[in-house]
């Protein structure tokens, strides 16, 4: 928090009713069907602080994702990064703010390049510096992610896992982003191996002044790492709040699911039962009204029919949950829910 | 398993080194790639030096000197080692130079037809949508052509000559190579270095060529040694049936076209340029066997 960027504007990603909708399949025979990967999505990210976004496989978090790097439009809906919208800005300028880590290491480094062309192509492409001052950083950009000098001169293919997430990481950081969105930076990784990469990525965000949106759909990261949490399903945040709201009281009857889901490593107990039935519903034909209601324990029949706004909660107990104690509510940014009962 | 554990190591200290000697040592033990470049090797050598290894003249005739037979036939002599043809020029001179006019035109065609079938399929692969439609569309275009009929029919309407012959078949073969650069960008479209790349604002140049072309190079280079051999064998056909390469040029083709005549009673005419087709050939699908070997996976992972 200590960087230059840290200027006028307290918010470092804002998204405003965000949309993304891809068309499937249509021909002359068939009707396209219409796919929201994201619906509506509004999200306040801080400057400097993490955003968890979690939520099952396919609710469109790599979508949100792919759409904040600039690499497909958005539908509908606006981002602001620095309070400036990025649809339809020059991918060159937007790539100075924002820069991915991706999920899989071993797809995500070119294995044609070396270590050293592969941190160093951010210089190259924006034209920052000579030759030798574009190597001087490179060098030690490879440092401060813990790759020793001579990882500069080899393949992706010598190298393991971890150093190759670490050779991610120094290549988004590079050019000092202030957004940096994580899309499941360790979930491929041996659990030995996350710990470290979450620790680097904590370091440096204090070094650089970072913002990261992190997504994940483990929670135990999740946990360790943000600030505050997004809770996605079928492409819509049903729930977001401060990191200890969500964990300690969460009001969505699916955060509660999936808290509940979490694996304990308590021997003997098994696989917890969540009681969410059958799996994810087809996102092509969401059902009607609140798109979570077949699959929610204490649905009423009006969920069906209309859908719940993610509105702000006042800080009362929802019937959901018994615990709405002290923390819910920060500083103007207060827990937000989509549910009629929460 | 301890040399896979040592290797990254020793890379670092020796990288050109290592990666050379590494490349030479799996070459040979890969029989058919060594084979094949052996054999592509030495006749590459001699075309290049023609003019000294040939022992006469290819093109000059002597009436008095027709049908001599080669060597191993009881009336040979070393004059004319593989004998003289119907014209009296001497045959292994012929052969050497013939072998100039196969493998210029493997390469070339191989060249042109690589150069627009990559370009096509590199496109519709990472572009997908329309331009796939458009290009899915000529490919399929394209297969429907009888070569061989295609090249005959445009042949004889332009005249047969060799740069004939190579444009055409430059402008038919182009197929597999996109159909492989196709699919195999397409699998590579969605790789998370390419959407580092794209999320960096990289042109779109700098993708196709240093981020997309490098990683689908190893399938196209094993599709290129096939077209080399099927674009040389074509060119035979072509010259066989007259409407390739022309007289007195020393096309294989056209060898064993003028031969056909005396194929029951002096065979060798025929065997002689056929043998050397064959071994050309069979050298080239060694060499593209072999380098489909190394690039497949649990070959190098670089």
């Amino acid at each position: 928090m200590n960087s230059a960027a840290s200027s006028r504007d307290p918010l470092a990603l804002e998204l405003c009713a965000l949309s993304k909708t891809f068309k499937l399949g249509g021909g002359m025979l068939h009707k396209s069907r219409t796919l929201k990967a994201v619906n509506d999505v509004s999200l306040r990210v801080p400057r400097g602080q993490v955003m968890g976004l979690v939520g099952e496989s396919g609710c469109g978090k790599s979508t949100l994702a792919k759409v904040l790097l600039g690499l497909t439009p958005p539908s509908a809906g606006d981002v602001l990064i620095n309070g400036k919208a990025i649809v339809n800005a020059n991918q060159k300028a937007l790539a100075r703010h924002i820069q991915p880590i991706f999920q899989d290491p071993y797809s995500s480094l070119n294995p044609r390049q070396r270590i050293e062309q592969i941190v160093g192509l951010p210089l190259r492409i924006h034209a920052m510096g000579t030759a030798k001052e574009q190597a001087a950083k490179v060098d030690e950009m490879l440092e401060l992610v813990g790759l020793p000098k001579r990882a500069a001169q080899q393949y992706p293919g010598q190298m393991s896992g971890g150093q190759r997430q670490r050779v991610a990481i120094a290549r988004a950081l590079i050019m000092r982003p202030d957004l940096v969105i994580c899309d499941e930076p360790t979930s491929a990784l041996d659990v030995s191996v996350q710990a470290q990469i979450l620790n680097l990525l904590l370091d440096l965000k204090d070094e650089f002044g970072l913002t990261y949106l992190f997504i994940s759909h483990d929670l135990a990261v999740v946990e360790h790492l943000a600030d505050r949490i997004a809770v996605m399903y079928l492409g819509r945040i049903v729930e977001e709040g401060t990191r200890e709201q969500i964990f300690s009281a969460p009001r969505h009857p699916y955060t509660q699911a999936l808290l509940a889901s979490a694996l304990t490593p308590e021997p003997g107990l098994g696989v917890p039962d969540i009681g969410l039935g059958a799996g994810q519903p087809d996102p092509t034909q969401p059902p009607s009204g609140c798109a979570f209601h077949p699959r929610c324990p204490i649905a009423q029949p009006e969920c069906a029919q209309q859908a719940p706004a993610l509105s702000p909660i006042a800080q009362s107990a929802g019937p959901g949950t018994s615990q709405g104690t002290s923390q819910g509510t920060s500083q103007g940014n207060p827990t937000r829910v989509a549910c009629h009962f929460a | 398993m301890a040399q896979l554990l040592s290797s990254p190591v020793a890379a670092t200290h020796h990288p050109a080194n290592t990666w050379l000697s590494r490349l030479v040592h799996s070459t040979f033990k890969n029989r058919s790639l060594a084979i094949g470049l052996l054999i592509i090797t030495s006749l590459g050598i001699v075309a290049l030096l023609a003019p000294w290894l040939a022992p006469h003249d290819p093109y000059l005739q002597n009436t008095a000197n027709r049908m001599v037979p080669p060597i191993w036939h009881e009336t040979g002599s070393w004059t004319h080692p593989l004998g003289t043809d119907r014209l009296g020029r001497d045959y292994l001179s012929r052969l050497i130079y013939g072998t100039r006019i196969s493998l210029f035109i493997g390469l070339v065609v191989a060249l042109i037809s690589g150069l627009i079938g990559t370009t096509l399929g590199v496109l519709a692969g990472y572009f997908g949508g329309r331009v796939d439609a458009v290009v899915s569309y000529l490919l399929t275009t394209r297969l429907a052509m009888p070569v061989v009929l295609v090249a005959l029919a445009m042949a004889s309407l332009m005249g047969g000559s060799m740069l004939t012959v190579t444009l055409l078949l430059g402008l038919l073969l182009w197929d597999r190579f996109a159909v492989v650069a196709r699919s195999a960008t397409q699998q590579l479209r969605d790789a998370e270095y390419v959407q580092a790349a794209q999320a960096l604002g990289c042109p779109l140049p700098y993708i196709l060529l240093r981020e997309v072309l490098p990683n689908i190079a190893g399938a196209l280079i094993v599709v290129a040694t096939l077209e080399v051999a099927n674009a040389i064998l074509l060119e035979a056909t072509l010259s066989f049936l007259g409407m390739g390469v022309q007289p007195p040029s020393p096309s294989w083709g056209l060898m064993i076209a003028e031969g056909k005549a005396y194929m029951f009673f002096q065979p060798w005419v025929i065997t002689i340029p056929g043998s050397a087709l064959f071994v050309l050939v069979l050298a080239i699908n060694l060499l593209g066997d072999g380098l489909r070997d190394l690039s497949a996976p649990g070959g190098r992972n670089e």
